[in-house]
């Protein structure tokens, strides 16, 4: 993408490996993000004990599992929102909670599940507020801001929305418009919280296509909480299943996706199928059996 | 998605030079947002500056006793013009300037603040910092009988103690914000009853000062009083509009703009400082002003497109309490009234015009 | 303008949020439906009765002189007594009869306009009430030279009913999820007015004010009971219909929508419950001037004691709202003696830590 190499060398580099070259800012060996026996707790309430994990950089990573069983909380350790309660989260091997936390935002994205929709603004301008950890209190506008906002939009199809208010976007485009300021933090490693909550199938697919292109082209470390165990599979790299504030499992999709595996974290009955035309595992979940006798 | 695929590094191969081209579109697009944006903001901000200066020039100069700009600029160059220089440099003058600075303090303090608590309700008068000021003058004037610099050094301190109580009730986290609204309505409900029981201990004639000075007034300005709140003026303001950017990014919610690597707690925590800072100055020296650190910021907002300015609030406030000043003085003849009782009656209409005029938009994108 | 109902501001959006499927949002939101145990009914209404009764007769007892409990009973019985003893038993059956009646009706007003508006700070001097009152009293001590406390009844009545209609009235022009905070800020446009006109008035107008900033701390003291047959009629319907709206209350607590859903007709009932909370919030003003926090602070007990259910809620206010008062009142008597603390005063002082307490367990997420 044209971001990383200026505009007026006329076409870009085409290939994910040649951009990302390209990039000084972001060494071959990506960022990484790790919790060593991390727990997390609101107040009292214990959500995450005792948890390791290490994300693989540059791979797509979903943490799938049941509702409250903390995926979105260790999604929230993961990013230093929730200090830890004991154990630690590290980022490029230092300590989160030490770095200076304009230092974390450029390395550290996040897109949580339902950010407040400012009233007023355009989509240009919520885009730009990605921005802002590269700006210090004085810095102006650059012509490369311009350019990753553009970028940003242009991956997101919003172009054409770019002069247009926020909160009279419909759920697709909003979701659209806050991965698109996501990706104006141009962080190599990107953390989402149910990014496709609220979408429909089509939309749903949007979005993860532009995640698994984001991965592609730039070699984004992706996190992404999801509930839906299908999607996850289709466009994870890694998956991690949690249950009661463990991870149960992780490993390819392929892997963890198996009847065993679902009945454990999710309770439920299932075949898993392999998809002809990709080989991805398919779930197919069984009807409860009423008890009629 | 289409663009998705032609941006994707395969497709770009084969077609370069429409890419170049779209991304050349989307940079006009963009900065003709930006440009739309800010060409608004200086629009606005100079027509607002114009509105000033303009009222500004009638309460100094056309008063009961009119004076002619060229006889205002040589009495404020040091000429002594008999008959006109005392009204003119004791009174309409100091009052014009003590207008614009506590109008802009007010105002800019209270849109910062409902900015940065996201809620239109939540200026510091409503929260309780000016009833803060309030409660500790009237203490200090009815009770104690104190008068002068004092007063208004304890003024300063009930103010601050007010926001450091709510700020520290309030603890951090996502509900913060929340909590400082209901911490800080709180509080103005024990301190007007505070005010309220002092009015009662007091002899009529204190309680009636007293009532004068809560009311807000300008009537006795002295310079050295504008000096003092010209200065925290002329730092807070500009330093409030720096820091309002980043406000932009708290308007996205404390999880996020921490995301974008803003410590929410800090940049309230420093918000807040000003925001005390210019609203106990202001509040000591001429009382609280109704209406204006509440109204000055929606109505700047509602004027730039829904957007927070600083120093448009900060212009709007200006021209409010110079034009009820002006009126509260000369409205009815032979009777002064504080400079409070005509911004909160003509608040009122204001507020309701809000009201109105925000139904019709969400009707009209309804 | 920021009031837009897409983003209805952190108080009132914050409790549409925590509106679960369980009833009574704002218990919800303060953590404390699960402690809330059912009660029955005759439970409430017995342990009511023997609260009330035991403060009362404490409220006879004490004050700023001190008789001896067996003169007091003796007065009260129709023994013989000095008169300086009657006097004083005489004032005293008088502040706790009209600390009753204020009590009961702030406490149930809370809970409806609570219930109403989704939110749990609404109570009347959030919703220009109790400014409405005041600027009609001015109005009546300055054009109509009226000074004593049956002569504001009727001023403060009206200006009650006016202000609250008025805030009504403005609220229906927002969007129905923008009505909570649209209420609220009507209630301050008017808040500021009122006290605007007030203080143009009595700052020119010493008298006025002397007489003025008696009525405005709120106080039970100083009345002779009977003023409270005046406005009897207000205070028997606006009781009627706020009991009525119980079930009301309890389907708003869902939600508007999910209300319709369940079969209420909303906004008739909305309209009912509102005008009995207005009648009751009107009534006490008249009698005893501004109360701060008895109509905030009531609700929130008793739905932590009696549960969610605001059948129950009202019924336990009923008895909760005079205790508060009257306790109120006979605290300030003691506190400063010999002179007094007003019970609104007394109020404002205890409500605020437990504002403070409140806040500080709601689990605004």
């Amino acid at each position: 993408m044209t971001a990383t190499v200026p505009t007026t060398s006329g076409p870009a580099t085409p290939g994910p490996t040649a951009t990302g070259a390209a990039d000084s800012a972001r060494p071959a060996d990506a960022t990484t993000l790790s919790a060593e026996s991390l727990s997390l707790a609101y107040d009292k309430r214990v959500v995450v004990e005792g948890l390791d994990l290490t994300v693989p950089s540059g791979r797509v990573t979903a943490i799938v599992g049941p509702n409250g069983c903390g995926k979105s909380t260790l999604l929230r350790g993961l990013s230093r929102l929730l200090p830890p309660a004991s154990g630690r989260v590290l980022l490029d091997g230092q300590v989160i909670g030490d770095l200076p936390t304009k230092e974390v935002a450029r390395r550290l994205g996040l897109l949580p599940q339902q950010p407040i929709v400012p009233e007023g603004i355009t989509v240009a301008e919520l885009v730009e507020r990605g921005r802002h950890p590269h700006h210090g209190l004085f810095r102006q506008w650059s012509r490369e801001d311009e350019d990753v906002v553009a970028d940003a939009l242009e991956a997101t199809e919003l172009v054409d929305l770019a002069g247009v208010a926020v909160d009279s976007l419909s759920g697709g485009q909003r979701q659209r418009a806050w991965i698109a300021m996501a990706l104006a933090q141009r962080t190599p490693v990107l953390l989402l919280d149910e990014p496709t909550s609220f979408l429909d199938i089509a939309h749903q697919i949007d979005v993860l296509e532009l995640v698994r292109d984001l991965n592609a082209r730039e070699g984004t470390t992706v996190v992404m909480v999801l509930h839906d165990l299908a999607m996850a599979a289709r466009y994870a790299d890694h998956l991690v299943a949690m249950c009661e504030g463990e991870i149960v499992a992780q490993d390819a999709p392929a892997e963890i996706v198996t009847p065993e595996v679902i009945e454990s974290v999710f309770g439920i009955a299932a075949s898993v199928v392999t998809d002809p035309t990709t080989g991805d595992p398919v779930v197919i979940p069984h009807r409860r059996k009423r008890e009629l006798t | 998605m289409s663009a998705l695929m032609a941006a994707a590094p395969h497709l770009a191969d084969s077609a370069p030079e429409p890419r170049a081209a779209r991304r050349a579109d989307t940079i006009a697009t963009l900065r003709d947002v930006r440009r739309r944006v800010r060409r608004r903001r200086v629009l606005l901000v100079t027509a607002l500056a114009v509105l000033v200066v303009a009222l500004f020039l009638v309460r100094a100069l056309l008063g009961d006793y009119r004076i002619s700009f060229v006889d205002g600029i040589r009495m404020i160059s040091g000429t002594t013009i008999p008959g006109a220089s005392f009204i003119f440099m004791e009174s309409t003058l100091p009052r014009a300037v003590m207008s614009v600075l506590a109008g802009a303090a007010f105002a800019s303090a209270g849109a910062a603040y409902q900015s940065m608590l996201r809620n239109p309700l939540a200026s510091p008068d409503v929260l309780g910092i000016n009833l803060g000021a309030s409660a500790a003058a009237v203490f200090a004037v009815v009770l104690l009988g104190w008068s002068g610099m004092p007063v208004t050094a304890v003024a300063f301190l009930g103010a601050v103690a007010v926001a450091v109580t709510i700020h520290g009730f309030a603890g951090r986290g996502g509900a913060a914000t929340g909590r400082m609204i209901l911490v800080g309505v709180g509080l103005a409900a024990v301190l007007s009853s505070v005010v309220h029981w002092v009015l009662l201990r007091a002899d009529v004639y204190r309680a009636q000062d007293a009532l004068v000075w809560l009311t807000g007034s300008l009537g006795s300005v002295t310079w050295s009083e504008i000096a003092r709140l010209g200065a925290v003026v002329a730092v807070g303001v500009p330093l409030l509009t720096l820091v309002t950017g980043r406000l932009g990014v708290l308007a996205l919610g404390d999880d996020l703009a921490s995301g974008l690597g803003e410590r929410a707690h800090r940049l309230r925590a420093l918000v807040t400082t000003l925001v005390v800072l210019l609203t106990a100055s202001a509040t000591a020296v001429c009382g609280p002003i109704a209406f204006v650190g509440f109204l000055s910021g929606p109505i700047a907002r509602r004027l730039a497109g829904g957007r927070t300015s600083i120093p448009a609030a900060a212009l709007v406030g200006a021209a409010m309490v110079l034009a009820a000043d002006y009126v509260s003085a000369y409205a009815v003849p032979g009777t002064a009234y504080p400079v409070g009782v005509v911004t909160g009656l003509a608040g009122a209409p204001v507020l309701i015009w809000l009201l109105v005029a925000q139904r019709r938009s969400t009707q009209e994108t309804a | 303008m920021t009031v837009r109902a897409t983003t209805a501001p952190a108080m009132p959006a914050r409790a549409d949020r925590g509106t679960g499927p369980q009833p009574a949002a704002s218990a919800h939101l303060t953590g404390e439906v699960s402690r809330g145990g059912r009660v029955p009914a005759p439970v409430i209404v017995g342990v009511g009765l023997l609260g009330v009764a035991l403060i009362a007769v404490v409220s006879l007892l004490l004050g700023t002189q001190s008789v001896a409990p067996g003169a007091i009973l003796r007065a009260l019985s129709g023994g013989e007594a000095s008169t300086e003893v009657r006097g004083i038993v005489d004032s005293r059956i008088d502040r706790t009869v009209i600390g009753l009646v204020v009590g009961a009706a702030i406490g149930v007003c809370g809970v409806v306009l609570q219930g109403l508006t989704r939110n749990p700070l609404a109570e009347p001097g959030i919703l220009g009430i109790n400014a409405g009152a005041a600027l009609a009293v001015v109005l009546g001590i300055k054009f109509f030279a009226i000074s004593t406390v049956g002569g504001y009844v009727w001023f403060a009545l009206a200006g009650a009913v006016v202000a609250a209609v008025v805030v009504q009235l403005l609220a229906l022009l927002a969007p129905v999820r923008a009505q909570p905070v649209t209420m609220a800020l009507a209630g301050a446009a008017i808040m500021a007015t009122s006290t605007s006109v007030v203080g143009a008035i009595v700052v020119s107008d010493q008298g006025a004010l002397d007489v003025f900033r008696f009525w405005q701390v709120g106080s039970v003291a100083g009345r002779n009971w009977s003023i409270v047959t005046e406005v009897a009629p207000f205070l028997i319907l606006g009781f009627i219909l706020c009991f009525a709206s119980g079930r009301t209350l309890n389907a708003i607590a869902l939600g508007d929508d999910l209300a319709r859903g369940l079969g209420q007709r909303v906004v008739l009932h909305r309209l009912l419950a509102a005008t009995g909370a207005i009648l009751l919030a009107g009534s006490a003003t008249a009698l005893a001037g501004p109360i701060a926090f008895v109509g905030l602070v009531v609700p929130h007990v008793v739905r932590a004691v009696v549960g969610p259910d605001h059948r129950r809620i009202l019924l336990g206010s009923l008895f909760a709202g005079p205790v508060l008062v009257i306790a109120a009142d006979t605290v300030g008597r003691l506190v400063a003696a010999p002179s007094e603390v007003q019970a609104g005063i007394v109020c404002a002082v205890v409500g605020a830590p437990f504002l403070v307490a409140l806040v500080r367990r709601m689990h605004v997420s």
